[in-house]
């Protein structure tokens, strides 16, 4: 096969596509943790939206409130997240575990009640579905994301509730008011990447669907350093490695040897372990995520 | 995630009033499903103990639940949190099965302590990196642990596919031991897989006990856990201990590879774990980090996790999901640390 033109517009194409549900994730993850509370429940998150907005499609007929719906159910798995954490003080690695078993098991158990298969739902009919619609939006969110943070007060507040919860405590804002509202933003931000995995990229909910799309986010994330456009870069890394692993099974190279996918899969998590390790680059974590804030 | 006092009631009724939340929520939301909480009850309850199929089962699932446990629970006495024990157990597994099946000839006493070793040493090494990480570079044990199961899938998955294929197979698996690498079914327990690595599991939740509270490098273990500064200062090479957790406890989860490969499957199947390495984390903190309560837990998840195999069939509406959303909600009533301070404060307030 000929690597022309024609291939790689092709690629780019996918590359931006299948990178949509990442960029949703990562923006989730990202003000969660920017905030100060650690989310390895993005996975849990987008499987919810995934789920709720083929539901929400299939009755409606419009992906618009699938997309609503989407957000809805990550928003709502993210306050019970954000009620462990932050309310009742849950260690966040424990209560994110359990957010995404319990997505793993919520999803398939509404799904056989709803169409009597735990497998997958019916199809989505193409005008029920998204276009292209979820990749502009996706941007647009990077772009005022990263402005947000970076130019409002409550973007401030958000940095400081991660970096230093104690300053922005004595500037006499709650400390627990913006991670409250950082975690549920980012469940349904979340959300909206399991909805446009379902609506956009394929055209039913399957079990698990998600497989992984949810840790590979925080890959990007931590790869991109908790920042919105370097960690939107990481999630076009990772969407092209992804692209090309499709691209080139069963494609042969040198020879009769053909390409092992699997080292191509394992790529996104490998770079993340040496990043994070100084091997390339240095990617350093908010200071205060991961602790509990206590007044006093 | 420190229980205030030690001894009295706390330790003991709070993962039992877990449970029974966790349940009875779970039960509920079958009830939701219109189905009768009562009948999925006694389906669950039958299909885990209702024969001695169904027990052998049962304890055939608690066994590697129990080494998971501990794969948790032991780098948590230090302060350190594995999420690492599914890759550890997929390499550890794949080691056993690419010993038998590249020496199918050592005979019987010999085969099966050679793949446990290297079933052993596979997980050993990957809980090596995410500890050598943490220790050396500071990078977070949770995000390496998490990155290296992907990375021990996509490994496992080559090897299988690539290197040792079952050519006799349709599905993705290596290829069988050799015939001396067969361990004791347990066959009071019928057809049941259940083999003498239920006993090993045991084993090793003795051997970690003994290690934490009877020996020296256990008690370093508790005190860097406890309080790192206080533990350094006192001499305690904090580092040492730390890699030395990741270490046994990825040789734990490793062993799991013992059950399923030597004692089941007589190959490494991809994907054979529903999770146990993820379970684990459910077990070891409903033991509350205790060697003897990751069995008490692993037995009843391992329980829980056959007992709702059944519901598929036996059910209308209500799929073996149900264990899911039972293990979720059990896992979140034990970690709210707020809400059993509530409850205490409740007790000796007035």
């Amino acid at each position: 096969m000929s690597l022309d033109f024609a291939m790689w517009e092709q690629m780019a194409g996918s590359t931006l596509r299948v990178s949509t549900p990442l960029l949703f994730a990562v923006l989730g993850g990202l003000l969660c943790e920017r905030a100060g509370v650690v989310n390895i429940a993005l996975e849990g998150l987008m499987l919810v939206g995934a789920f709720a907005a083929v539901a929400a499609a299939l009755a409606t007929g419009s992906p618009w409130t699938g997309a609503a719906a989407g957000a809805a159910a990550g928003l709502v798995f993210a306050a019970i997240y954000a009620l462990m954490v932050v309310r009742l003080r849950a260690n966040q690695i424990v209560a994110g575990t359990a957010i995404n078993m319990l997505a793993a098991g919520v999803t398939p158990f509404l799904c056989k009640i709803l169409y009597d298969s735990s497998g997958a739902s019916p199809n989505l009919p193409l005008d029920s579905r998204f276009a292209i619609a979820p990749v502009w939006f996706a941007w647009i969110l990077v772009v005022a994301c990263w402005s947000w943070l970076h130019y409002t007060p409550s973007g401030l507040w958000v940095r400081f509730a991660g970096e230093n919860p104690e300053a922005l405590d004595t500037a006499g804002v709650s400390v627990n008011r913006v991670r409250w509202l950082a975690v549920i933003a980012s469940g349904a931000i979340a959300g909206l990447g399991g909805a446009s995995l379902s609506i956009f990229l394929s055209s039913s909910f399957t079990r698990n669907m998600t497989a992984g799309r949810g840790f590979m986010a925080l890959a990007a994330l931590i790869f991109g350093k908790w920042k919105p456009i370097p960690a939107a870069a990481a999630c076009l890394l990772f969407g092209f490695a992804d692209a090309a692993q499709i691209r080139l099974q069963g494609v042969t190279l040198w020879g009769e040897q053909s390409v092992p996918v699997q080292f191509i899969q394992i790529l996104p998590y490998l770079l993340t372990v040496l990043v994070l390790a100084g091997v390339v680059g240095k990617s350093r974590s908010p200071k205060s995520l991961g602790l509990p804030f206590h007044r006093g | 995630m420190k229980v205030a006092a030690k001894g009295g009631w706390l330790p003991l009724l709070q993962p039992i009033l877990a449970v029974a939340a966790g349940l009875a929520a779970g039960l509920a939301v079958a009830g939701l499903a219109g189905e009768s909480p009562w009948h999925v009850l006694k389906i669950l309850a039958r299909s885990a103990f209702g024969s001695p199929y169904d027990l052998g089962m049962s304890l055939f699932y608690a066994t590697p639940l129990i080494f998971t446990g501990l794969a948790v629970a032991l780098p948590l006495k230090a302060g350190l949190f594995n999420i690492g024990a599914e890759g550890q157990l997929t390499l550890g597994a794949l080691a056993a099965a690419a010993v038998g099946a590249l020496f199918p000839a050592v005979p019987w006493p010999w085969a099966p302590l050679l793949a446990g070793l290297a079933a052993f040493a596979a997980g050993a090494f990957w809980g090596f990196i995410p500890g050598w990480l943490r220790v050396r570079r500071g990078s977070h044990e949770v995000i390496n642990t998490i990155m290296l199961n992907f990375i021990a899938a996509g490994l496992a998955s080559w090897v299988t596919l690539y290197l040792l294929k079952n050519p006799a197979s349709q599905n993705p698996e290596t290829r069988d031991l050799g015939a001396g690498y067969a361990i004791a079914k347990l066959h009071v327990f019928g057809d049941a897989p259940v083999s003498s690595a239920l006993f090993l599991a045991l084993l090793a939740a003795a051997a970690v006990w003994v290690f934490l509270w009877k020996t020296v490098a256990g008690f370093e273990v508790r005190a860097v856990g406890e309080n790192d500064v206080a533990a350094r200062k006192a001499g305690i090479r904090d580092g040492r201990a730390r890699i030395l957790v990741m270490v046994l406890a990825g040789g734990l989860a490793g062993l799991v590879g013992i059950g399923e490969v030597l004692g089941n499957a007589g190959r490494f199947r991809l994907g054979f774990s529903p999770d146990f390495g993820f379970i684990g984390i459910a077990v070891a903190l409903l033991a509350r980090g205790r060697p003897e309560g990751v069995v008490a837990a692993g037995l009843l998840f391992g329980a829980l996790h056959k007992g709702s195999a059944d519901l598929d069939l036996e059910t209308e509406n209500v799929t073996r999901d149900l264990s899911l959303i039972l293990q979720a909600l059990v896992i979140l009533s034990v970690s709210a640390d707020g809400l059993w301070d509530w409850l205490k404060k409740r007790r000796t307030a007035p």
